[in-house]
């Protein structure tokens, strides 16, 4: 499905912009200029106030951005369980740094406030799917999952 | 040794909770049936009755926020269950969700009814993509087997702004704004989503609801604290032994949920610290281990319960690290809309960056009880006022610390 498509099923739907933001972000992983402003013609408001709506989400990009997006808790809990060396891992192992993308436009590396899977700390999210008690060695493994 | 109580969780592993029929095997929607053979006042006293305070944090007395929405005369109101749970080290909703999702509409019918809504949203976080299409399809099938009659549920997902829990942030979200919060009064039982009269509710204190129709306040009110009655989930993160979720009574002692349920630290190494209620709690030393963990025993104490989340530090961790990082975690959520907020939480990560890298002195904390004691005071929502709970209280406990890392 395109934004298009997508926008004009939200369309009627109250404050459903952001409902369709989520929905064309699983397409697209990030949202489109053209879809800004095709939703701002389609929800009735100004471009301006789009942009507002969109860049106060943390979930929503409005750069480009790799197809699977990985983020990784900071939040204490994951914090003190060694947060820092799964950043360092990832960095090392994908060859970008947080807020990049890599060349060939499979990953996005982003850090993220708890997702709410505390149990085994820490954790990262790829395209929203959770992995638990993630370690510099585990993180090559959950990688190829996506190659 | 003190026991689980399973009383929201009462489902849990019991029923495969994508099965209706499940539910209503084990007794559910059997409430709201009930309910709704009762006057909308009598349900709300029975809620009033069983003392009934939410779950979310603020600890307000859920039938009497019932009360108000159901005084206030509009032709529409709304219930919202709020689900976006973003306290860090806190996953008790999403558990609730993943296991039992229909108590929680049972919990937000009867609240429909009691109120006169007949519209329900869920609100939850987009952190959450699996519970969303669980969600979903609950509610197809509590619609199909006619079970919720004329009160209808939708969910709305939210897409990563810790502010959006707080009720009227999360009510401007739903509307398709940004998440910035409103000055209240007029409450959201006056004038709620959509300008209409609205109940926000926490998904814990929904899960409760049928129970307490089911066999009445004075049972409810029975359990745990007498002024906070009832049981909490928390969820146990850092270092402890059982890292894992417990439901128990509000008279648990703090002392009981770490050494007993948690099972005490790892590695014999010696307690240090712990914070109750996410970011947004205050750090607790050894000496207030007895106090119970109901809302007024927490504040007796100048602390929170808060979300339940229950984080535990042992005697090799560096709270002034610890705290930096929850100072970020402020500056990242701030919205923006407040100006104590935008740049407070700014000043205070600054300043917690520079004594926990050693660059800092005696005037900087002096600055930063100063800074946080005015914040607490001039935010416009509990993210700016609960901002500095960490470090003031980490000051306040754990001066030794900081001393030590002076320049
Ligand atoms: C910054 C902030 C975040 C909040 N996050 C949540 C949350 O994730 N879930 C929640 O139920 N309440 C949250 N609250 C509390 C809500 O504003 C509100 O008090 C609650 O949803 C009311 O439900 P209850 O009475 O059942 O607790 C938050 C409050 C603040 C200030
Ligand atoms: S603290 Fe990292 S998932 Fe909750």
């Amino acid at each position: 499905m395109g934004y298009k498509q997508i926008l004009d099923a939200y369309k009627n739907i109250p404050g459903g912009m952001i409902e369709a933001f989520n929905a064309i972000q699983d397409i697209y992983s990030y949202l489109p200029e053209e879809a800004i402003i095709e939703a701002a013609k389609v929800f009735n408001v100004p471009v301006s106030k789009v942009y507002d709506v969109t860049t106060f989400y943390s979930m929503f990009s409005i750069k480009p951005r790799g197809k699977n997006v990985i983020r990784i808790c900071q939040s204490a809990p994951c914090h003190v369980a060694g947060a820092a060396e799964v950043v360092a891992a990832l960095e090392r192992e994908l060859g970008i740094r947080i807020g990049e993308s890599t060349s060939d436009g499979k990953f996005a590396l982003e850090t993220t406030e708890c997702v709410g899977q505390c149990q085994d700390t820490p954790v990262i999210t790829i395209n929203g799917k959770p992995y638990m008690g993630v370690t510099p060695a585990t993180v090559v493994d959950i990688l190829a999952e996506y190659k | 040794m003190a026991e689980e109580m399973r009383v929201v969780l009462r489902n849990y592993g019991k029923i495969n909770p994508l099965k209706i029929t499940d539910y209503l095997s084990v007794g559910g929607y059997e409430a709201l049936k009930k309910a709704r053979t009762m006057t909308r006042k009598a349900v709300i006293e029975e809620i009033i009755q069983s003392k009934l305070r939410g779950r979310g944090g603020a600890g307000f007395n859920t039938g009497q926020k019932w009360a108000f929405a159901h005084k206030t005369q509009d032709d529409q109101k709304y219930v919202i269950c709020n689900a976006d749970e973003g306290e860090p080290g806190t996953y008790k909703d999403r558990m609730l969700m993943e296991n039992d999702p229909h108590a929680i509409f049972e919990g937000m019918a009867i609240c429909g009814y009691a109120i006169g809504a007949n519209k329900g949203y869920v609100y939850c976080r987009g952190e959450y993509p699996h519970l969303i299409t669980i969600l979903k399809t609950a509610i197809y099938q509590a619609k199909q087997h006619g079970i919720l009659g004329d009160f209808d549920i939708e969910v709305r997902t939210g897409a990563g702004a810790f502010v959006c829990g707080e009720e009227t942030a999360l009510l401007e979200s739903i509307e398709g704004h940004r998440g910035e919060p409103r000055i209240r009064p007029p409450f959201p039982t006056q004038k709620g989503l959509w300008q209409k009269p609205t109940v926000v509710n926490n998904v814990e204190t929904l899960a409760n609801i049928p129970v307490i129709i089911d066999k009445g306040a004075a049972h409810f009110a029975a359990i745990g604290a007498p002024t906070y009655p009832g049981t909490k989930i928390l969820t146990l993160t850092g270092d402890v032994n059982n890292r894992t979720f417990f439901e128990i009574p509000t008279n648990t002692t703090i002392r009981e949920v770490i050494f007993e349920f948690g099972g005490g630290i790892p590695g014999d190494k010696k307690f240090k610290a712990v914070q109750i209620g996410g970011a947004s709690g205050a750090f607790i030393a050894a000496n207030s281990l007895d106090t119970q963990i109901s809302f007024d025993a927490m504040s007796a104490i100048n602390s929170t319960l808060g979300s339940g989340a229950v984080y535990v530090l042992d005697e090799t961790r560096d709270i002034i690290d610890v705290t930096t990082r929850i100072a970020r975690f402020f500056e990242h959520e701030s919205c923006g809309k407040c100006a104590p907020c935008r740049e407070g939480t700014a000043r205070l990560h600054e300043l917690m960056w520079k004594l926990n890298s050693g660059r800092g002195s005696a005037k900087d904390i002096t600055l930063l009880k100063k800074l946080g004691r005015v914040m607490s005071i001039t935010c416009l929502c509990g993210l700016g006022q609960a901002a500095p709970t960490a470090i003031l209280t980490t000051i306040e406990r754990f001066s030794d610390d900081y001393e030590a890392k002076l320049m």
